[in-house]
């Protein structure tokens, strides 16, 4: 029993399951549509917050959130499940494929076989989509693949129950209701400010354009505080939450420039183009400083590249992302 | 970034099956996707976090072959996984599985327990008391 579901490769595996499910229910939507709807934008730097010993640093909202906003805004009904026991969970996701309902999953992506053997860590919110099963065999949407694949059961059961930091627990979810001609433009706007808000006014030091400040102001620190060693790890670590699989490059930042760039056609607003094109030069210079950053940590103690440099690289990047999302903020939309 | 400069470093993507989407901006100003084999920068990022990890775990394979850690804190390592993700994955508790880390507290192990842990650590519980094959694992990138 396979659904008739349409798998579109995506830069991140949340946009994705959240847009293939949503052309399903027949809701046209790019990635960068639903990345923007979802208020997806974000940065946040947390260094008492470790992974595998590392500070975390994100340029993305958090796991599960574009999802909820996009089906929220649209007016989209949702169900979810979690279970305790695997089998239960199994029989549950049989039983929603056999009603003809393609379902979204939580796993770990340790154990996902398809993945090559270097990103393979213990990471818990991967997002896939199962819309089919034949024999012992289940079908896999997963967005960050270039074609469907497919899990049996046994290694659809672990990823869904993998242990380690945030579990998922079986963790799964359905569309349930879609209503008939939903409103896509009031949802876009509504993805828009809160983007905007939530860059410029958290006040706390670790979010938005001032958790790039403060991540700038942190790093300058590391070589002295850390060593040199720990410092480059640390420093690899932003890159990778930068540039690896999911970002479409420079952390979302030429998503959201695409983004704009659809919205300034579909709202008939030229000036948004041209924040796209500001979007777009803050996405370069973010490239521009994972270049810097990986020469620095490669070239240990070379001092060619110093922290203080990066830092200021940081800061530049941090001004202009104030910058456009100010004028964001003043937009009469 | 626009689209002829997509990079195309490749070292961990596999082409027609897993290559990143960059988001990129064509000639005539236009967003549009291209797929990437990867990037130098993030490459280096990523063989700096394996290299780490090669690193712990050549000295724990010295402190097991020494007979002061056990094979577990050497499979532990290469798969990635730290005290408490494994002892997640054992429903045990954090305090017990860093006994069982010693070479002391592994050979007090019943069967059954290290079958359990064999299971977690992807290898068969022949594997797991296997000296030689701690010896032959090669811990270095495939360049």
């Amino acid at each position: 029993m396979k659904i008739d579901f349409q798998h579109n490769q995506a830069a991140h595996c949340e946009n994705g399951v959240t847009a293939n499910l949503l052309q399903y229910y027949g809701i046209k939507l790019s990635e960068p549509m639903v990345f923007g709807m979802g208020s997806g934008y974000f940065f946040s730097h947390m260094p008492f917050i470790k992974l595998n010993g590392m500070s975390v640093t994100s340029f993305r909202v958090l796991p599960g959130w574009i999802f909820k906003r996009v089906t929220h805004r649209l007016g989209i009904s949702v169900k979810r499940r979690k279970f305790t026991n695997p089998e239960k969970a199994m029989k549950e996701l049989d039983t929603l494929l056999e009603a003809g309902k393609p379902v979204g999953m939580l796993v770990g992506v340790f154990h996902l076989p398809y993945f090559p053997k270097e990103y393979r860590f213990h990471f818990n919110a991967h997002n896939i989509t199962v819309f089919g099963k034949e024999g012992d065999r289940y079908f896999v949407s997963d967005p960050v693949m270039e074609n469907i694949e497919t899990l049996t059961y046994e290694e659809l059961k672990k990823v869904r129950f993998a242990r380690g930091t945030y579990p998922p627990k079986g963790r799964m979810y359905y569309i349930d209701k879609v209503p008939d001609s939903p409103d896509i433009n009031p949802a876009i706007i509504a993805g828009i400010r809160k983007t905007a808000k939530d860059m410029l006014t958290i006040p706390l030091p670790m979010f938005g354009t001032g958790g790039i400040r403060y991540l700038a102001k942190n790093l300058r620190k590391w070589p002295a505080k850390l060593g040199d060693k720990s410092a480059a790890l640390n420093l690899s670590q932003v890159i990778r939450m930068l540039e690896e699989i999911g970002t479409g490059g420079a952390g979302f930042r030429f998503i959201y420039a695409a983004f704009l760039q659809e919205c300034s056609e579909k709202l008939s607003q030229p000036f948004l183009n041209d924040l796209s094109k500001e979007m777009t030069a803050i996405g370069d210079a973010w490239r521009n400083f994972a270049w810097n950053a990986a020469r620095c940590f490669k070239n240990r103690n070379n001092g060619e590249i110093t922290y203080d440099m990066l830092a200021e690289l940081l800061m530049a990047i941090a001004d202009k992302e104030e910058e456009v999302f100010s004028k964001i903020r003043v937009l009469k939309l | 970034m626009n689209l002829e400069e997509v990079p195309q470093d490749e070292a961990f993507l596999i082409e027609g099956r897993i290559r990143d989407v960059c988001y990129v901006v064509d000639p005539d100003g236009h967003y549009t996707r291209a797929l990437s084999k990867g990037w130098a920068p993030k490459n280096e990022a990523i063989k700096l976090a394996w290299n780490l990890i090669y690193e712990h775990a050549e000295e724990t394979r010295r402190q097991v072959l020494e007979g002061t850690l056990s094979p577990i804190a050497f499979y532990m390592e290469i798969n990635v996984m730290d005290v408490s993700i494994l002892s997640n994955y054992m429903e045990l508790s954090k305090r017990k599985v860093r006994k069982h880390l010693l070479m002391k507290g592994f050979k007090k192990l019943r069967p059954e327990m290290l079958s359990r842990y064999a299971e977690v650590l992807n290898i068969t519980p022949g594997e797991l008391v296997d000296a030689d094959r701690i010896r032959a694992i090669v811990l270095k990138h495939e360049d």
